[in-house]
């Protein structure tokens, strides 16, 4: 049981890969890098828990009568979070342009650069 | 390449990758465990600087430089996107009918948007206290303002978001992030240094130095950010026009 | 001094900053300015500091040092190979950014500082992962210099290549960038550390490699080489490198690429090379399989494109091999040629493209066969074409030829001769574009069938086709090669470079870096070998056109993001299997 929590990063991570590289819609592809993304989210919050612990947040406990779980893996996690949302914000602009350009989003039908 | 082959390459590479994490995660530490030191150094250094939330210490003081890079990365995927999604030669700009909302969707948006607002403006004042921050708030200041879109129109949410103006405020945020951590290499310590200001009491508003500054700028910027980001998307779907190819 | 490194991170970025906050009032020429002057400022600073750099120092973000050797916060590492890259970052963006001066393709409405702006993130982007000491910090510098890398990339969203190539490029390097979270994530668990030498320090207090030492080493390098353009990681380069604008391509393929084979050598020397880490057997097998692999795609690759950027993309993917076998084969005096090589290749290589950003600004395509004899009047560009092009074939004394001469010599035996031939093709493919655009030379060539990318069509940066050269556009591309030349003539720049890069990753060792008769020979047999080649294509189209054989290798860059991503899990594949042995044996 004590690794479940890892696996199922490593699980998300690969369905994620598998999305990609299956997608046959970008905007979907995007979305597929998103989850691959969230693989991170749940593999370094998994690392930073600790046993009954609670939010590393004091404006309602006192210090030191509860254990506390990582915040330095929260902080971390909040960096990827905004880091993940802003790549997706760009490619899903490239994917418009690229909507307009090529008149599709499959990547299949795509063929201009090759070789 | 054909997609069989595809799927062969990522069955053998997914297979390997797949192999080699789960032998890594069969040799981590137990989940749960109690040996997080780098995070009890953390929360040691956040109480001595009277910063109730560790998570606020860690982002605006610790790493406040990984958090600078951050930001930027919000800076420039706006940057980006406002290149990205340009009017171009071949496309002009058409007004947006005015359009017709059901009136449950126009009551409900309109009372909700002064509560979001705030909630937004709270969750970033009070960052170095309770779970949330600038990020968080900025968020959800920067959604809440939608909601007139939802519950009015286009032309409403227009009225209330010159775009121009977020654009510079979000710029001006970055930039005030800068000169509060240059101040420090001014001041003879540290860029980013936390020692310009008195720490303050513990658990109130003013506490924790240079955090409550860094976090409002962060707040600003990213309530900044998403408006723009938003409004560049909302002008290809509502008024960018592809000129008729006739 | 040392206080100072956290500006080569801020100053750029407050002047990006002001750029778009006052952006809307400024006239273009005035956004132009301040960001070559913004640009400038901060080269100047990184060399300063780069002066000061010996003995290394180290700067704690924040102010805070360790306490009993413990800290919270980020520490950033001011040695010579880290600033050295930040120079290199520094002043090709300030090259780049006056390349593009008044005459790149007009900014969107109001927005005059957009462009310069993102350059300038660019270039912190690239000095911050440049001089950071700390994994997660090394992360978020990764993705900022490849989100600009995006935008920019993607920047001609007129352009159905450019918005396709750009996308690519996100993508598969988005990916990689979440596999290196992943390892760190990995490494955090294992030592509870953040910056990398204590993250080293941890791995060997804990023992031996283990399953999850390898995990983590495959994992942070398989992002590092996606950025490097390895073999099997490298598809997306050739695409994104065909459509960026012409100055970003400069910065894309003198530095950036560049920089994840830094960061590889940064990471590897730092966190993995102790007892605890990955034997060095191991990482040499890696490194030096992968890098002949990469070497040998990039250049017959290179020598079959007609699209000359893609084309010169392919020769950076040949270079990265010869960089990734160098800092594979784990020597001091390989280390020091590769400094060297990377210096003079990304000077080389910036000229190159500039040229090129010309053809494409002043004939409205960059395509081989379709500019044959076209540009017989732009003398000046063609002499520093075929100077680039000798300067790539490791003509001495170019500094790349030195660094490579030098890293011949520490690699030895076969792999010298594949530096020889590695880079006698691309240079031989640049020299036979030369001869067939500039002078016009042999007949027409032959079309290789539908599977290419060719290079016409394709719309000027500029406002409109140029009627004439400007001056900056010229003299960029001179100064550059003069760059190039100057570091391989200068005396004792060597000597200085190696010693910079010994301080910080072998103790000190003093190894000779100067000219020796064998790396002279190396260096006019490769040149000799590349003329030859470009002389027989050019007479004899047909003798060296591609073969049937090569069709599969062009199938594989099939421009599908799938097939990029599925390679990408291969290759993650093949770096364990590739490391599995020394792991098992311990």
């Amino acid at each position: 049981m004590s690794v479940l929590p890892y696996l199922v990063a490593a699980w998300v991570f690969l369905a994620g890969c598998y999305g990609l590289a299956a997608s046959r819609n970008l905007i979907h592809a995007v979305g597929c890098l998103s989850v691959c993304q969230a693989a991170t989210y749940v593999l370094l919050l998994a690392v930073g828990y600790r046993d009954d612990a609670t939010a590393p947040v004091y404006s309602d406990i006192e210090p030191g009568s509860r254990p506390v779980v990582d915040p330095v893996v929260q902080a971390l996690a909040l960096t990827d979070v905004v880091v993940g949302a802003t790549v997706t914000a760009l490619l899903l602009a490239l994917v418009v342009q690229i909507s307009k350009r090529h008149g599709t989003v499959d990547p299949d039908e795509l063929s201009e650069l090759r070789g | 390449m054909n997609r069989r082959f595809r799927l062969w390459l990522v069955a053998v590479g997914s297979a390997g990758l797949a192999a080699l994490l789960v032998a890594a995660c069969l040799e981590l530490p137990d989940f749960g465990g109690a040996w997080h030191p780098y995070g009890d150094r953390a929360v040691r250094a956040s109480l001595d600087r009277h910063t109730a939330n560790t998570v606020a210490s860690v982002n605006f003081d610790q790493r406040a430089f990984d958090t600078l890079g951050e930001m930027t990365i919000l800076f420039a995927a706006v940057l980006g996107c406002v290149v990205l999604l340009r009017q171009t030669r071949d496309e002009h700009r058409a007004r947006p009918e005015p359009a017709d909302v059901e009136p449950p969707v126009r009551r409900y948006a309109l009372i909700v948007l002064p509560v979001a607002l705030l909630t937004g403006l709270y969750v970033i004042a009070h960052g170095q206290l309770s779970p949330g921050g600038g990020f968080q708030g900025g968020v959800v200041a920067a959604t809440a303002l939608h909601l007139l879109y939802l519950g009015a129109d286009y032309r409403a949410l227009e009225r209330i978001r010159p775009v121009g103006l977020y654009e510079v405020g979000d710029a001006a945020a970055a930039c005030a992030y800068l000169v509060l951590g240059l101040a420090g290499v001014l001041a003879g310590t540290a860029f980013l240094a936390n020692t310009l200001l008195p720490y303050g009491t513990f658990n109130t508003l003013s506490s924790g130095g240079t955090v409550p500054l860094l976090n409002a700028a962060i707040g600003m910027e990213v309530a900044c950010a998403v408006v723009v980001l938003l409004a560049r998307f909302l002008d290809q779907a509502v008024e960018i026009e592809e000129e008729s190819r006739a | 001094m040392h206080h100072l490194l956290p500006l080569l991170v801020a100053v750029p970025l407050l002047g990006a900053g002001l750029l778009v906050a006052v952006g809307r009032a400024l006239p273009r020429v005035a956004a132009d300015t301040v960001g070559c002057a913004v640009s400038a400022g901060t080269a100047a600073l990184v060399i300063v500091l780069l002066l000061n750099s010996s003995p290394p120092r180290t700067e704690w973000v924040g102010g805070w040092t360790p306490v009993d050797g413990r800290s919270v916060g980020i520490v950033l590492v001011g040695d010579g190979p880290g600033l050295g890259m930040a120079a290199l970052a520094s002043l090709l963006t300030l090259a780049a950014l006056t390349y593009s001066w008044r005459y790149f393709e007009e900014p969107p409405r109001r927005h005059a500082g957009s462009y310069p702006a993102l350059m300038l993130v660019f270039q912190a982007g690239m000095c911050g992962f440049a001089i950071t000491g700390d994994l997660f910090n090394a992360f978020v510098f990764f993705e900022l210099m490849s989100v600009v890398a995006y935008a920019l990339t993607g920047y001609r969203v007129e352009e159905a290549k450019a918005v396709q190539g750009a996308l690519t490029f996100g993508v598969v390097n988005s990916l990689g960038a979440y596999a290196m979270l992943m390892g760190i994530a990995l490494l955090y668990a294992r030592t509870g550390e953040l910056t990398m030498s204590l993250i080293g320090r941890g791995l060997d207090a804990h023992g031996g490699p283990d399953a999850l030492v390898l995990a983590s080493f495959v994992l942070v390098l398989t992002g590092l080489l996606v950025k490097a353009a390895a073999v099997p990681f490298h598809f997306w380069l050739p695409d994104a490198h065909a459509v960026a604008p012409t100055p970003v391509c400069m910065l894309l393929s003198g530095v950036m690429v560049e920089l994840g084979v830094y960061g590889a050598w940064r990471v590897y020397g730092t966190v993995f090379s102790g007892p605890g880490g990955v034997p060095a057997a191991d990482l040499e097998r890696m490194l030096v399989v992968l890098g002949a692999l990469t070497a040998a795609v990039g250049a017959v690759m290179c020598w079959y494109q007609r699209h000359i950027k893609r084309l010169l993309a392919y020769s950076t993917v040949a270079h990265i091999g010869l960089f990734l076998i160098g800092i594979g084969v784990l020597t001091p005096q390989a280390d020091d040629g590769i400094a060297l090589y990377i210096l003079g290749h990304a000077g080389v290589k910036a000229a190159l493209f500039a040229c090129t950003g010309i053809l494409l600004d002043r004939y409205g395509s960059v395509d081989e066969h379709v500019l044959h004899g076209r540009a017989r009047r732009q003398r000046a560009v063609a002499v520093m074409f075929v100077v680039g092009g000798l300067g790539l074939a490791g003509l001495p004394p170019f500094a790349g030829a030195l660094g490579k001469s030098v890293a011949e010599e520490a690699a030895g035996g076969p792999l010298a001769v594949l530096y020889v031939i590695a880079s006698a093709m691309t240079a031989g493919a640049v020299l036979r574009v030369a001869a067939r655009v500039f002078l016009g030379l042999g007949p027409p060539p032959p079309d290789a069938g539908e599977y290419e990318t060719t290079g016409s069509g394709e719309e000027p940066e500029t406002r409109g086709r140029l009627g004439f050269v400007p001056d900056t556009m010229t003299a960029v591309p001179a100064l550059l090669l003069a760059g190039a030349l100057a570091a391989g003539v200068a005396p004792g720049f060597g000597e200085t470079v190696a010693r910079a890069v010994n301080e910080a990753g072998s103790g000190g060792a003093v190894v000779p870096v100067h000219w020796t008769p064998y790396g002279i020979l190396l260096g006019l047999v490769s040149t000799a070998v590349a003329v030859g080649l470009a002389a027989l294509a050019v007479t004899r189209p047909r003798l060296l056109a591609a073969p049937d054989w090569a069709l599969p290798l062009r199938r594989l860059q099939s421009g599908h993001v799938g097939d990029y991503v599925a390679w990408l899990l291969v290759g993650a594949t093949l770096l364990g299997a590739l490391a599995l042995p020394g792991v098992l044996g311990t």
